[in-house]
């Protein structure tokens, strides 16, 4: 009889099912884990550091780099910490483009997860439809912000600018013909909330096509249903939020329960997961798309029909008009002050949560009232999902530690910061 | 979102004298309670009936040593926890401070809440506080063999080592930092009611 020994092995850094810089340290028994242990860290770029070294506005772009597939939502949650705590009330239009742009976002992140674990449980099709819909909302953070990544663009205040009247259009290349960039070219002709509208009316059709590929796919269901179950009571105790709450069967969703903004005033509803597996938590993930597009087309209405302004109308936390600066020494002087030594924010502490696509992504903020934030703390989703990895994993076959990783949706700028 | 007088009251009837600070501010509550009473506190915090908070939103060490630009009194070092309880829909901060500030000492709620686990991994690692009763109290997010715990205060934002490749020894290596630590903006406090008249 051979001595059978248990045996520890790497699984990357560098594997691109590892979703980013994950070094897991696996000690498996055959092929079923015994134990996994996550080292993490190696993306570790000290934000919390940093953002207690710049003003508040300076700190706002580090968050676009923390969670680098839902920019938005990041910010979302910085902004509204650092307007709790100095008291700015933002304009009811900006908050209607913050919510259309926070499901835009949860869009763009739902889509690279789909592609993403499709190609990890070996559906590499998946990638190349849910990209090409990512393209369009990629389009829409430019038209918006002039950055298709890293827009900031919510300010404390409101947001930077208002939505544009006009997309930009594709220009005749080498690869494509007059022809075919009139084609592509069709749905650009209007303005953002046109192109916007144009990609609701599609994008259902969309989903319904990924669901033919996945949802009863019978190698994606062996790889998913029954893998990684979490019983409701554990997921709470394990402090698990957003899809991978609700996929345990936990109706939790922040926009319905502590609404912020003006996520109240929107239709829409939580699906929840029977089972609490990665079936169902791609269940959740899918039906989410979904809701999505319902409350982007509520914003897209209310925002066609009431103009106004996006900016706070206080010359202490917003840029005053570019005209009124070039003719009059006060607002000259206001934006001097606000791009130099920045804004204070009064002393005090705030925590600030938004229902990030991956979970709650919180903003805890004290200020002792100087121009920059005394301390910073981020609560990431994905640090406290991916800390359960161990726990969830054991028992189960290394080629399924893949799935777990990929129905966790860990991305590592939000887990190392 | 439920009534937090109700929390409130709830809170100084069932811990009495334990509270330091009980402190409602901007729609959130804090609760100050000593390191003593943490573990017992935190127990029931999780357990009674009308608290019942199911969750540990986050945890995160804190250095207050320059708080104010070093005005502040007290205790440096402190761990603050972030609570949600999914049935009450209430959120409450709880705030603990170290006793000795050259050797931060709390204990660990990885026994209440898993996923206190890291958190305190974390806070170890950046601010070394310890936690005693930990399962695995090992750094996190710094470098493997790294030294120092980088989100203190006193320790520089450019850091003590630098990292290169070195030709000659055909490999990376460690040395002192040759970055010189510049601020662009300089960090200010303003009197109050300053630039509004």
């Amino acid at each position: 009889m051979a001595e059978i020994k248990n045996y520890t092995m790497n699984f990357g850094p560098q594997h691109p099912a590892a979703h980013g810089v994950l070094r897991l340290v696996l000690e498996l028994d055959g092929e079923v884990v015994e134990r996994a242990d996550p080292h993490i860290g190696l993306l570790h770029r000290g934000t919390e550091k940093l953002a207690e070294h710049k003003t508040f506005l300076q700190a706002l772009p580090y968050m676009d780099r923390l969670d680098y597939v839902s920019m938005m939502c990041n910010e979302h949650a910085y902004v509204m910490a650092v307007e709790k705590l100095a008291g700015i009330e933002v304009p009811i239009r900006a908050q209607y483009i913050r919510v259309m742009f926070d499901e835009v976002t949860r869009i763009l992140n739902h889509l690279l997860w789909l592609g993403a674990v499709g190609i990890d449980l070996g559906a590499m099709t998946m990638f190349f439809y849910t990209f090409r819909d990512r393209e369009d909302l990629v389009d829409c953070y430019e038209a918006v912000s002039g950055a298709r990544m890293h827009a900031a663009y919510y300010r404390p205040g409101g947001v930077y600018r208002d939505l544009p009247d006009s997309m930009a259009h594709y220009q005749p290349s080498k690869v494509h013909d007059a022809a075919a960039v009139k084609r592509m070219n069709e749905n650009r002709q209007g303005s953002l909330l046109d192109f916007l509208e144009d990609f609701t009316n599609r994008f259902p059709k969309h989903i319904d096509e990924f669901e033919t590929l996945l949802t009863d796919n019978r190698i994606w269901k062996q790889r998913t249903v029954g893998i990684g179950v979490v019983t409701p009571e554990r997921a709470l105790a394990l402090g698990f939020t957003g899809p991978m709450l609700r996929g345990s069967g936990i109706a939790w969703d922040l926009r319905k329960k502590q609404p912020y903004e003006v996520y109240d005033r929107m239709d829409f509803d939580i699906p929840i997961g029977l089972t609490g597996d990665c079936y169902a938590r791609y269940l959740v993930r899918v039906e989410e798309l979904r809701q999505s597009v319902r409350i982007i087309r509520q914003c897209i209405d209310w925002l066609r029909k009431n103009p106004g302004p996006i900016m706070a109308d206080n010359a202490k936390v917003a840029p005053p008009k570019r005209e009124a600066m070039k003719q009059n020494m006060e607002e000259l002087i206001h934006h001097f002050k606000l791009f130099t030594e920045g804004m204070h924010v009064p002393p005090g502490e705030v925590y600030s949560a938004v229902e990030h696509p991956k979970g709650e992504f919180g903003i805890y903020l004290v200020s002792d009232g100087a121009n920059k934030p005394y301390r910073m703390k981020i609560r990431a989703a994905g640090f406290v999902h991916l800390s359960s990895l161990d726990e969830m994993s054991r028992g189960h076959m290394i080629a399924d530690v893949v799935a777990l990783i990929g129905t966790q949706d860990i991305v590592f700028g939000e887990v190392d910061r | 979102m439920a009534d937090m007088n109700v929390l409130q009251d709830n809170l100084a009837r069932l811990f009495k004298s334990k509270i330091i600070g009980l402190d409602y501010r901007l729609g959130e509550l804090t609760l100050v309670i000593r390191a003593a009473d943490l573990l017992q506190i935190m127990a029931r915090l999780r357990d009674e009936d009308c608290l019942r908070f199911e969750q540990l939103i986050d945890l995160c060490g804190m250095d207050y040593s320059a708080y104010g630009d070093g005005a502040r009194e007290g205790n440096r070092f402190a761990a603050v926890y972030h609570l949600l309880s999914v049935t009450n829909n209430v959120r409450l901060r709880v705030r603990v401070f170290a006793e000795d500030d050259n050797l931060p000492i709390l204990e660990s709620v990885a026994g209440i809440w898993p996923c206190a686990n890291w958190f305190e991994r974390e806070a170890f690692d950046l601010f070394g506080i310890i936690f005693t009763g930990h399962p695995d109290l090992r750094r996190l997010l710094t470098d493997y063999g790294f030294a120092g715990n980088p989100f203190r205060k006193d320790f520089p934002l450019s850091g003590h080592v630098e990292m290169r490749y070195d030709p000659e020894l055909k490999r990376v290596v460690y040395q002192p930092v040759t970055v010189e630590p510049r601020e662009v903006t300089p960090r200010i406090i303003r009197e109050e009611h300053y630039g509004r008249n």
